[in-house]
């Protein structure tokens, strides 16, 4: 028992690399920091946010983060701001557009050809 | 970034005085260099950049690097900038869109014309001489 509770600590609660100096005093702010940290890639690593990672970027990120929320900008600014510094690979949801329909629709077409293919009548 | 215009900046410079985006805006082509004394490549860089320096102003911006580090780093191995910026807190690489050292870009008139993540090699100053148009 006690060792099932032990795995389930390590598979369920979520490591991250945000060091005691940078948490916010506000919490609220601190709560909506780790939001819109969860929604910034970490341009440097492989498929991590920038809550999850040791990279210099991406403790730089979250310190930019935190100082335009102390600022009073909102959550759809600081993610625009850092949209605008670094392009759509920094958006861990990519934004649905022309040019990335493909992205969101290829995988879901592939799965309904599929679905249809091995369903056919012979 | 690619023709964007230079973002707005006003960081302290290695003398002290103040480095901004009205240095550089209107000057004709400038390279802008993000460094460190603490960047091995950029060490391996830093002789392309001495020769650039001949024929093209170039501009520096140290990331999280302490004077009494540059200092003696710049005096060992030359210094090839005009000012140099100090980015104490990382948040003007962020201001560039930068994503580690060394960084440099090319600017045109105020705007960003290329971008050249990693050491300048040998190899790569034959680019940089086409687009300084040296």
């Amino acid at each position: 028992m006690i060792l099932l509770l032990f795995f389930l600590n390590i598979i369920l609660v979520e490591a991250n690399a945000i060091e005691p100096n940078e948490i916010l005093e506000n919490k609220e702010l601190e709560v909506q920091a780790r939001i819109i940290g969860k929604e910034l890639r970490c341009l440097v690593c492989q498929n991590e946010d920038i809550q999850n990672s040791n990279a210099d970027i991406a403790k730089d990120l979250r310190k930019i983060v935190r100082l335009k929320l102390t600022e009073g900008q909102s959550k759809e600014e600081i993610i625009e701001f850092i949209h605008s510094k670094y392009g759509d690979f920094v958006l861990l949801s990519p934004p649905l557009r022309f040019n990335t329909a493909g992205l969101w629709l290829l995988p879901i077409s592939f799965f309904i050809f599929l679905t249809f293919y091995f369903f056919r009548k012979r | 970034m690619i023709s964007k215009e230079i973002p707005e900046f006003s960081i302290e410079s290695l003398n002290g005085k103040k480095f901004t985006n009205l240095d550089i805006e209107n000057e004709e082509v400038i390279i802008l260099n993000f460094f460190a004394s603490w960047c091995p490549p950029c060490r391996i860089e830093h002789p392309q950049l001495l020769k650039l320096s001949n024929n093209t102003p170039v501009f520096g911006i140290a990331k999280k690097n302490e004077k009494k580090d540059l200092l003696p780093w710049l005096a060992e191995l030359g210094s090839p900038y005009e000012i140099i910026g100090m980015d104490h807190n990382g948040l003007q690489s962020i201001n560039w869109g930068v994503y580690g050292l060394p960084e440099t870009f090319i600017i045109k008139e105020g705007l960003v014309k290329y971008r050249h993540v990693g050491p300048i090699l040998k190899r790569d100053l034959e680019i940089f001489k086409n687009l300084t148009n040296n």
